[in-house]
C-alpha cells in the first residue's frame, strides 16, 4: 500500500502542476494566431506517440549528474535529480502534457468568440476575461484535463522506470510494484494490487465521461 | 461626433477577397447603417469597436483619436469605452442577467454598481428576470438585457449590429422607445445595423447605406431607400419589382425617358437617367405603387398604362400579392376588399397603371 500512496502523491502533484502550466499554453495555442504555432502543437502531442522510455531515457540524461537539468539541479539543493520523488514529477510532467493541455485547448477553443469580444467592449482585459468567461465555460474541459493527467500518471511504467527507478516508498509506485510481484511469481499479490488500479482508472474515466456529457455537473449544483 | 474612415480587405479561401472602403461620420442619435448581407456593416463595426484593427484609416470621437494608421495608434477595445450590441447578443451563459449587466461597471463601488444595475433594469422593464440565465430568458427579454449591458457602463458610442431580429413588430417597437428614450438624456451617437425596412422607417434620423463594401448614398431615409440607385440596395429596400428594360428616347425637356420592359414591347416612361438610347437599364417598383383596373382607365394623371392578364393571386394576411402577366411579369399589390370588387380572379385581363415617378433606375 505504500506504492499506492507513492502513485496517488505523484499523480496528485503532477495534475496539479499540469494544470498550472497546461493553462497558459493551452490559451496560447488556442488563441495564438502566430503561423508557427504548428510546431509547438506537435511538440506538446510527441509524447503522445514517443515510447515512454525514450521520453524516461531523454529525462533521466538530462537530469543526470552530466546533464544540464542535473547540474542545476545539485547546484541549487545539493542533490541529485534522477532516483528523486521530484525527478519522477518532473519526468511525469513531461509525459502527461498532451492529456492535460488537449483537452483544455478544446475547451478555449469552444469558447463563442463572440463572448470574448462582448467582455472586450465591456472594458475587461485578456486576464479578467480569462476568469470571468473562458474559465468558467470550460470547466469540463479543466475537470478532464485534471482527471485525465492524473489517471495517465497513475498508470504509466515506463517512465517511472527509467528516472525513478525502484526505491520502496520514494519512487516505488503501484504499477512498478505489480511488475516486482509478477517478477517473483506473487500472483494473488499482483492481482489485488492491479485490481485496485483497475477500479481506481475506471471510476476516474466514468467520472470524465459522465461530466463531459453532463450526466452529472458538479459545479453548478448550488 | 464618430468619425471614421476604413479600409479593410479581407481574404477568406475560395471566395474572392472582399474589401470594404468607408468614410462615415455618425453624430449624436440614432443612424441607420443599411444594407444587404455581405455588404460590408458588421466588418465596419467590428473595426469602430476596436476588435478588428483596419489596414488603413482614422477613426475618432470627436478629437480623440481611436485608430490611425500613420501615426500608428490603435486603442484596444476595452479603453474605447465604446458599447456594442451584437447580432447574437453574446450574453454571458454563465452569469445572471444583473451579473451580465455589472460586468462592465467593475470601477465602481459594490453599492453604486447594485443600484445602477437595478436602474437600468428597470428602465428596460426586465428586473424582475435579475436572477435568471440567459438560458432561461425569452427573446424580446434578453435583447433588453443585452441592450442593458452595454449602456449601463455609460458608453461614449453605441453600435447595434441587428439587435432586433427576430422579434416581431410590436416588441420592436417598444424597445426602439425605450432606447430613444434613454438617448434623449444621453444624446450619444448610434450607429444601428438593420436590413430591415421596418426599422428604418421607425428609428431613421439618418440612414447610411452600403453596398459591397462601399458607401452609396447617406441622408434623411426617404432620400436614401426610396430612390434606391444599386440593385442590391433595391432587394434590400423592398421593391418587389426589379425589370430588365432598354432604352427607346430620351425627352429632356419633360425629365422623362421611354423604356421597354423585357423583349416584348411593354413601354413605359421612367425618369430621365444617365443612359443613352439603347442602352440597358434596370427598373425598381413597389408592388404598392402599382393600381390595378379592370377596364382601360382614362383622364389620368398616371403615364403608364399596361394591359395584362393576372396570373395568380396570393392572400398574405391583410394583402393580396396579385402576379400580373404583361409581357413581363409584374407583382401588385392589392387589399383583399378589392379583390372582391373588382372580381379579381387568375386569367383576368387587367391593366396596371404607374407612375413616373413610381420607377426608380439603378444600377
Amino acid at each position: 500500500m505504500e506504492a499506492l500512496w507513492v502513485s496517488l502523491k505523484l499523480a496528485a502533484c503532477v495534475a496539479a502542476i499540469l494544470l498550472a502550466i497546461g493553462m497558459p499554453v493551452a490559451y496560447w495555442l488556442a488563441y495564438s494566431t502566430w503561423r508557427g504555432k504548428f510546431l509547438l502543437e506537435s511538440m506538446v502531442a510527441l509524447p503522445l506517440v514517443l515510447p515512454p522510455t525514450v521520453l524516461g531515457f531523454y529525462a533521466l540524461v538530462a537530469m543526470g549528474p552530466h546533464g544540464p537539468l542535473g547540474r542545476l539541479w545539485v547546484a541549487l539543493f545539493g542533490h541529485g535529480l534522477a532516483f528523486t520523488f521530484g525527478g519522477l514529477v518532473l519526468a511525469s510532467v513531461l509525459y502527461s502534457f498532451p492529456f492535460a493541455v488537449q483537452p483544455l485547448i478544446a475547451s478555449f477553443e469552444g469558447v463563442d468568440r463572440r463572448l470574448l469580444d462582448a467582455s472586450a467592449v465591456l472594458g475587461a482585459g485578456a486576464l479578467r476575461t480569462f476568469w470571468r468567461v473562458i474559465l468558467p465555460l470550460s470547466l469540463p474541459g479543466v475537470v478532464t484535463a485534471a482527471v485525465l493527467s492524473f489517471a495517465h500518471t497513475l498508470g504509466e511504467f515506463g517512465v517511472v522506470l527509467m528516472v525513478g527507478g525502484n526505491l520502496a516508498g520514494i519512487t516505488r509506485t503501484v504499477s512498478i510494484d505489480i511488475y516486482d510481484h509478477v517478477q517473483s511469481l506473487e500472483y494473488g499479490a499482483a492481482n489485488r494490487t492491479a485490481l485496485v488500479l483497475l477500479a481506481i482508472s475506471f471510476a476516474v474515466l466514468s467520472f470524465v465521461y459522465a461530466v463531459n456529457r453532463r450526466v452529472w455537473t458538479p459545479w453548478t449544483a448550488k | 461626433m464618430l468619425a471614421a474612415q476604413v479600409r479593410k480587405e479581407r481574404h477568406s479561401a475560395g471566395a474572392a477577397s472582399f474589401l470594404l472602403d468607408v468614410s462615415i461620420e455618425v453624430p449624436p442619435g440614432i443612424t441607420i447603417l443599411f444594407g444587404a448581407s455581405g455588404a460590408g456593416k458588421s466588418t465596419l463595426l467590428d473595426c469602430v469597436a476596436g476588435l478588428t484593427q483596419p489596414d488603413q484609416g482614422r477613426i475618432t470621437i470627436c478629437n480623440d483619436v481611436l485608430f490611425d494608421s500613420v501615426p500608428a495608434v490603435h486603442i484596444p477595445a476595452q479603453k474605447r469605452r465604446i458599447a456594442y450590441v451584437f447580432q447574437t447578443l453574446a450574453l454571458f451563459p454563465h452569469l445572471t442577467a444583473e451579473e451580465n449587466v455589472a460586468y462592465g461597471l467593475r470601477d465602481l463601488p459594490e453599492e453604486g454598481r447594485q443600484e445602477r444595475v437595478g436602474e437600468i433594469l428597470n428602465a428596460f422593464r426586465v428586473k424582475k428576470l435579475r436572477k435568471q440565465k440567459p438560458g432561461e430568458i425569452s427573446g424580446g427579454e434578453k435583447q433588453r438585457i443585452a441592450l442593458a449591458r452595454s449602456l449601463v457602463t455609460e458608453p461614449r458610442v453605441l453600435l447595434l449590429d441587428e439587435p432586433l431580429t427576430g422579434l416581431d413588430t410590436e416588441l420592436k417597437a417598444a424597445i426602439v422607445d425605450d432606447l430613444r428614450a434613454w438617448n434623449a438624456a444621453k444624446a450619444i451617437p448610434i450607429l444601428y445595423v438593420t436590413h430591415s425596412r421596418d426599422e428604418v422607417d421607425a428609428l431613421g434620423e439618418r440612414v447610411i447605406a452600403l453596398d459591397n463594401g462601399r458607401v452609396v448614398s447617406a441622408g434623411a431615409p426617404m432620400e436614401v431607400l426610396d430612390a434606391p440607385r444599386r440593385k442590391k440596395l433595391a432587394q434590400a429596400a423592398g421593391f418587389e419589382n426589379l425589370l430588365n428594360a432598354t432604352v427607346l428616347d430620351l425627352r429632356e425637356a419633360d425629365g422623362v425617358m421611354r423604356v421597354r420592359l423585357g423583349e416584348r414591347a411593354c413601354e413605359i416612361e421612367v425618369p430621365l437617367g444617365y443612359a443613352a438610347v439603347g442602352s440597358r437599364v434596370q427598373v425598381a417598383i413597389r408592388a404598392g405603387d402599382i393600381l390595378l383596373a379592370t377596364e382601360r382607365p382614362r383622364g389620368l394623371s398616371a403615364r403608364n398604362v399596361m394591359e395584362g392578364r393576372v396570373l395568380s393571386l396570393e392572400q398574405r394576411g391583410a394583402m393580396v400579392i396579385a402576379r400580373v402577366d404583361c409581357g413581363v411579369t409584374l407583382v401588385a399589390h392589392v387589399t383583399p376588399g378589392a379583390v372582391r370588387a373588382l372580381e379579381l380572379a387568375a386569367g383576368r385581363p387587367v391593366w396596371l397603371v404607374l407612375k413616373t415617378h413610381s420607377c426608380h433606375l439603378v444600377d
